[in-house]
């Protein structure tokens, strides 16, 4: 049975593990974000797919992340992720930057199993410099001379999102956030939140299937009404502003931090 | 006929991407989003623009690497990439000042940039903050470098640096800029007061053209009701 309850889906993210999280406009997670806090995680790897805000800020701010991979942390127009930013300057959590192209051909070559992919760009980056996992190839296949960056394929021990349903049978439907899917196919453990549980079977519509990842690829899913709040739900509900600034606040310093952790996430 | 600054800017860069078949533009972006829809109103139609994270000026539907892909292909004609810090060899940081990893200030990340900045063959470099805090003699982090050694798979990069004071030209042999006109209002003096490289002159000194009536007209009614729906907070500098 592939339901369950929000505490048991977070039990399943162990100590140091690498989890994908999606962007902020695509499907994030947050009641399992806040449950993961309740729970004490340590020492998280967040891979971004490539970009994270809030939840990563948040994450990070309540001192469950230990490494953080991704082509940019923001709070979009609330600005700068504070928690993130003052983790950067005072060293606490170890940076693996990247550009998202990048990060999305690496999560492909662990969607399909192979070591690595190559990608155009990066050559001259002090990106590239600071990311000695990322090596500079010469192209086999060209008549010449031809460096190519070689990227190591990610390969999550957890993917975690939310998404507006799910069947008995464990099919989540993701609409058009295909990144969601990439996440699934890749990672060793995908764990989903959702905002109803849909009486039918979503792969037996040819019209809902192709947006739906099977159930194949999913681990474990516990219901979530409002789960990605303060975040919006694309064509579900619409971002808190109200509830998003209250946040981006209390995180500009650690005690308005500490006081949200404990009175604002409920 | 009277105009705001922005305006100015919007004008500019649809003039800059005349003639493109298709033009992306990234996030955080109202500016070049409202030029790529003014250069595509003055094209009749035939400039493709996509506007990422809008619902209405997009039709991507294979998540966050089919913009990428597309670039690689060479189906992007021309994107726009910004910088905390931008040099004059047009490098380009938006991670942070000091020294990696522990910044002093740190920003958000670099985003597409260290692969678009390669593959997109106009990449125009907006920044409306001109100051020596922005434009400087070298970025202390390269998110995405200006110009890259020989034998390295370019086919694009930066073509111009537009900012609130002026519009540059950049010369991928020479690795510099040119000052191409200064904006209404201003004067090369405020540029170079403020601007922390070096750059090459014009012989002649232009101002940059000022929007006509109907342009004006068009950017007001068609441009200002289409940028709506990903930048509410922006189109309100044109009230109904």
């Amino acid at each position: 049975m592939p339901i369950c309850d929000l505490a048991e889906l977070v039990s399943l993210i162990p100590d140091g593990a690498k989890i994908a999280i999606p962007p902020s406009r695509s499907g994030v997670a947050m009641a399992a974000t806040r449950a993961i806090i309740a729970a004490g995680a340590r020492d998280l790897h967040l891979v971004a797919i490539p970009t994270s805000g809030i939840q990563a800020d948040i994450l990070i701010g309540a001192g469950c992340v230990a490494t953080m991979e991704s082509a940019g942390v923001t709070l979009d127009e609330f600005g700068q992720a504070p928690r993130f930013v003052n983790a950067v300057k005072s060293g606490e959590i170890r940076l693996m930057d990247s550009t998202c192209p990048a990060i999305m051909s690496a999560l492909q070559a662990g969607e399909k199993g192979i070591p690595f992919m190559p990608m155009r760009g990066l050559i001259g980056s002090d990106l590239l410099t600071f990311r000695p996992d990322y090596r500079v190839i010469e192209n086999p296949m060209a008549e010449g001379a031809d460096p190519i960056v070689t990227l190591p394929a990610i390969v999550p021990d957890i993917a975690l999102f939310h998404a507006p349903m799910a069947d008995q049978n464990g099919n989540v439907w993701i609409g058009k956030m295909r990144e969601l899917m990439t996440m699934a196919h890749a990672a060793k453990v995908t764990l989903v939140t959702v905002e109803k549980i849909f009486d039918g079977d979503l792969m037996a519509d040819p019209l809902r299937a192709p947006a739906t990842i099977p159930a194949l690829y999913i681990t474990k899913i516990a219901k979530a009404g409002n789960g990605a709040w303060p975040l919006g739900l694309e064509g579900v509900y619409d971002i808190d502003k109200k509830g998003f600034s209250t946040y981006a606040k209390a995180a500009k310093t650690s005690d308005g931090f500490a006081d949200y952790l404990d009175f604002g996430t409920t | 006929m009277e105009y705001r600054p922005e305006e100015l800017l919007i004008f500019t860069i649809a003039k800059l991407l005349e003639n493109m078949r298709e033009v992306a533009v990234g996030v955080s972006s109202p500016i070049p989003g409202s030029g790529a829809l003014l250069a595509q109103a003055l094209s009749g139609g035939k400039t493709g623009v996509t506007v990422l994270n809008s619902r209405t000026l997009q039709s991507l539907n294979d998540g966050a690497s089919e913009l990428f892909d597309r670039a690689a292909q060479g189906r992007i004609d021309a994107f726009f990439l910004s910088g905390g810090q931008i040099d004059g060899q047009a490098n380009i940081n938006l991670v942070g000042i000091g020294d990696y990893p522990r910044h002093k200030v740190r920003w958000s990340g670099s985003f597409g940039s260290a692969m678009l900045y390669f593959l997109v063959p106009r990449v125009i470099l907006f920044r409306e903050e001109h100051t020596r805090r922005t434009m400087v003699k070298r970025v202390d982090f390269i998110s995405a470098p200006g110009v890259s050694e020989a034998g390295v798979y370019r086919p694009g990069g930066p073509s111009h640096l537009l900012t609130g004071l002026g519009l540059f030209s950049f010369d991928k042999a020479r690795a510099r800029f040119r000052l191409q006109s200064v904006h209404p209002g201003h004067s090369i003096e405020e540029i170079l007061d403020n601007t922390g490289f070096d750059f090459d002159l014009p012989e002649t000194l232009a101002t940059t053209a000022e929007p006509a009536p109907e342009l004006l007209r068009l950017l007001r009614t068609m441009v200002a009701k289409r940028i709506k729906d990903p930048y509410p907070e922006f189109a309100r500098i044109w009230p109904d």
